[in-house]
Order: C-alpha cells, then structure tokens, then sequence
C-alpha cells in the first residue's frame, strides 16, 4: 500500500505544532498501524530527521498506552480496537490519513504525538482503590457474587485508560474512564464500604481537569473496550446519593 | 522513555486542595457539575412539562374563539375558591422563571468548563460517531428557543408585535400576529430549533438523572424522539393553521 500521512509535529510542550506531510510508500496492509509508524520513523531516521514520536507499549490491546487520533477518530475507524490492534488493511491504498494526538487541557503534549495523562492517575488516587486488611488469600467464592454482577463488574475493570472517552468526547469529559474505574470497585461486595466516598471523591478529581458530559455518547463509539454509558448513569446516581447519604462521616474537610 | 525527561505541564501535577466548607446538601450539589446536570435534567422535566401542557392548551384554538379564550380566562382562575385570581398562575410562572434561570445558568457554568477543558482544539476534522446534529448544536438551540421565548412574551403576553393588540383577546391576537408570513414562519423555525433541543435534552435527561435500567433503556430513545415530535407538530400547526386561515377571525 502506498499512503500519505499527515502527522502532528510538535516539539515540546510548550512550542507550536503544526501537520507534516510524509510519503508512506510499500506498506503492507498485515502490520498494524504502529508498526506502519515504525517503519516511517526508521526511514526519517535512516534520512537523518528526528522520528516521529508516540506512545506504545504492550502492542497487544491491554496497556492502554497508545493513544493516537486517526482520520478525527481516536483509535481509528476501527470500533473497540485500539491503535497498536488497527491493522493497516482497514485503509485504501493511496489514502491520506491525519494523525492527531489526544487534545484536553488534561492532557498537555509532550512531543508530537505524546500526551500526558497523569491526570487520570489523580483520578485513580482519589479513590479508586480499596483499602483492605491485607491477610492471608482467602478461599475461593468465600464471598459470593451474582455472575451478572461479576460481569459488569468485568466488563468496567476491562478500562486500560488510555483516555480515547476524553480524546472523542466533544467536551473532554472523563467521565467514561472515572465511571468505569467506580463502577468496577462500587459493583463489588468489597467496594461496599468505601463506596460512596470514593464516588465522590473520584468525580471531584476529575472534575478539576476535565470538561462535563452532556451525553453524546461518543465515548463509548471511541472506547477500544467497549464500555458502555451505563455506568456513568450509575456513577451520577452515586454521586448523588453520596451527598445524601451519611454525610458527616463522608466530608473530607474536618 | 522520554516522558521522564520532559518537563510536564502544570495540570498534571497533584491538584491543589481547596479548603471548601460545606454547603448545605443543594448548593452542595450544585457545585459540581454533576449536580448541574442533575439541575439541568430536573429543571429540564419541569419546562418539558410546561412545553407539553402549552401545547396540549393550544390546540383549543381549533374549537374557535369562545373555547380558547375561555381557557385563557380559566387558567386565570385555576384553584379560585381558595386563592385569589391569578395565584396558581403566578406561582406556575415563578417555578418557571425559576426552572429557566437555573437551566440557562447550569449550561452556561459548564459551556464555560467545557471550553476550558480543550484549550486547544483538534486541528484536522472530527468524525463524529454519536454526537448527532442536536446533541452538538444544543447550545445553539437553546439560545435560539430562549430568545423566541422573549419575544412571544412580547408579542401574544406583553405588548404585541405591531399588530392591534388586545390584552386578553387571546385569539385575536394569535390571528393577528401569526397571520403576518414572517412572523409565522419564525414561529415555525424557532419550534423546530425547540424540537432539536428536546431530542437531545429528553434523552440526557434519563442519563444525568442516573435513571438507567436494561428494562427500559431501549425506549428512553424513541421516549425523546417522540415527545419532540409530538411538540413540533402541535406547536409548528399553530403558525401554519393562522397563515392558512384554518384559524382567525375572518
Ligand atoms: S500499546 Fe498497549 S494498548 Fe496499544
């Protein structure tokens, strides 16, 4: 295949970006697109230029690391794919593609095609974790869990947080990513106790950085796991009754 | 990998922590804005509700003259024997004016942090997969129905537009101003931009309240499709029934 990409050059922080165009000529339509990229960055690099750069990592769909805006969608035409799982056949030969990076005040570039999407680690410090007793294994099934409960449950721990909800959402909202990181642990009997301060934690996080959802449902078009907007129906009826609810013990502030 | 070496921006540092004191449980809520989502959806019921019975109301000038000044007349008397005239229609406009003022300040609050948190717009083209036409054009919609609320206050409520107004002769001011083309046609597009508005705000609703069931999640959809349907085709009749003469004085 022979293609023409169009990619966001930026060289720092702080500097202005703008698109360059390179010839991507003999791609094989079998490689993935990050492997497409690296082919053209061996040829920059063999002309003398300066790569571009992006984020990878597992290449296999799981770290949520690669993060890139294909043709105005994030992760690429492909639905619940992400980047490095995007195989060059999806395109045409003699396509343009336009590579864009994530773009939320959140999430600042760092260099071309690099974000940086610590943000979503404050979010998951605010509260999404559980804070247990940690004692030997207990047995198997100890606790029981309905199976449509440990499925939903499953299907929100399935977020890698590579941050696609807030690249495609028109306001930059998190919410997807911060629903599925509540609802994973508020489904589950031992994200009972801490439930409702960890809702409202996490959604007062994220609300520091990130824009608010209106619900046009493009996050979980773009999300590469499929995450439905379920759960941020849920989150909302949490945050809610976490105000409601018990509300001195709840306070963060003494 | 070079994230390590290059100096990050402000926002991805630990977020400073706002010594707040808390409120009491609305205003509380109504800081974050997920409760001003909550507001917007609750505020968003009470006008749909108000859209829905002005609609329904309406259709009474198809009966002719008597009927629907009768009706304007019994709004004015609604509960009388045990409040004076024109109560309960007061206390119906302060929810309103109120429904209105927190709805329009809500979008407004988070218009302005949804702007923020994208200080830098994608330079190439989106290609939207859900977003629709009335989910992004909301904003626009709503300044659009907001404004022709104003002037259909002034022009069937207040003063009248330039035609011969007669406060209380309900539907001889309907005839009077709707039977001018452009007037009319106004009336039509302003109702159609409402119709978008509701298509998208009746179905966010359901989201932002948390109300989100396997049961009957299909239909919250069809729900808001068909309610804006069921509003633009009785209001956008009004115009189109005056400027053909269906309804008027003669
Ligand atoms: S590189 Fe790990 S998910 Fe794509």
């Amino acid at each position: 295949m022979d293609l023409t990409l169009q990619v966001w050059r930026q060289d720092g922080p702080t500097t202005s970006g703008r698109f360059e165009t390179y010839a991507a000529p003999g791609i094989s339509e079998d490689m993935s697109f990050l492997e497409m990229l690296d082919v053209v960055n061996e040829r920059l690099a063999a002309d003398g230029k300066e790569p571009i750069t992006f984020d990878h990592d597992c290449r296999e769909g799981i770290c949520g690391t690669c993060s890139l805006m294909i043709n105005g969608k994030a992760h690429g035409p492909e639905r619940g794919t992400a980047t490095c799982q995007l195989h060059m056949r999806k395109f045409n030969d003699g396509d343009t593609i336009v590579i864009e990076p994530w773009r939320a005040t959140a999430f600042p570039i760092i260099k071309d095609l690099m974000v940086d999407r610590s943000a979503f680690d404050r979010i998951v410090e605010a509260g999404g974790y559980i804070t247990v007793a940690a004692g030997s294994a207990p047995d198997a099934n100890l606790i029981p869990v309905p199976k449509p409960v440990a499925d939903a449950a499953m299907d929100a721990a399935a977020c890698i947080g590579c941050g696609a909800c807030v690249a495609a959402c028109p306001n930059s909202a998190a919410q997807l990513f911060t629903s599925a990181k509540v609802a994973h642990l508020n489904l589950l009997p031992q994200g009972q106790s801490e439930r409702y301060a960890r809702t409202e934690a996490m959604v007062d996080t994220m609300e520091q950085y990130f824009g608010s959802c209106t619900n046009h449902g493009e996050c979980q078009e773009a999300c590469p796991k499929e995450i439905p907007i379920d759960f941020i129906a849920t989150m909302n009826k949490d945050y809610l009754r976490a105000k409601l609810k018990n509300r001195r013990y709840l306070s963060r502030t003494p | 990998m070079a994230s390590t070496t290059v100096a990050r921006a402000a926002t991805s540092r630990p977020a400073p922590q706002k010594p707040k004191r808390r409120a009491p449980l609305p205003i509380e809520l109504y800081r974050s804005a997920v409760g001003k989502k909550y507001v917007m959806a609750i505020t968003g019921i009470a006008l749909m509700g108000f859209v829905f019975f002005h609609m329904l109301g309406n259709l009474k000038m198809y009966l002719g003259p008597g009927h629907f000044n009768e009706y304007a007349e019994w709004l004015r008397t609604l509960l009388v024997p045990f409040l004076p005239r024109t109560t309960t229609l007061w206390l119906m406009r302060i929810g309103l004016i109120v429904a209105f003022a927190l709805h329009i300040h809500a979008a407004y609050s988070l218009t302005r942090m949804n702007h923020a948190a994208r200080n830098t717009k994608y330079q190439g083209r989106r290609d939207y997969v859900a977003a629709n036409y009335a989910s992004r054009t909301m904003r626009w919609s709503g300044i659009i129905v907001g404004l022709f609320i104003v002037w259909h206050l002034f022009d069937l409520s207040w003063t009248g537009t330039g035609y011969t107004f007669v406060r209380g002769a309900v539907y001889e001011n309907v005839d009077g101003s709707l039977s001018r083309i452009p007037v009319g046609i106004l009336y039509v597009v302003a109702n159609i931009a409402l119709g978008f508005h509701l298509f998208h705000g009746a179905w966010s609703l359901f989201q932002s309240m948390g109300w989100n069931n396997p049961r009957f999640n299909r239909w919250r959809r069809d729900f808001a499709a068909i309610f804006a349907a069921i509003i633009v085709v009785g209001n956008v009749s009004f115009p189109l029934a005056v400027m053909a003469g269906v309804v008027g004085v003669g």
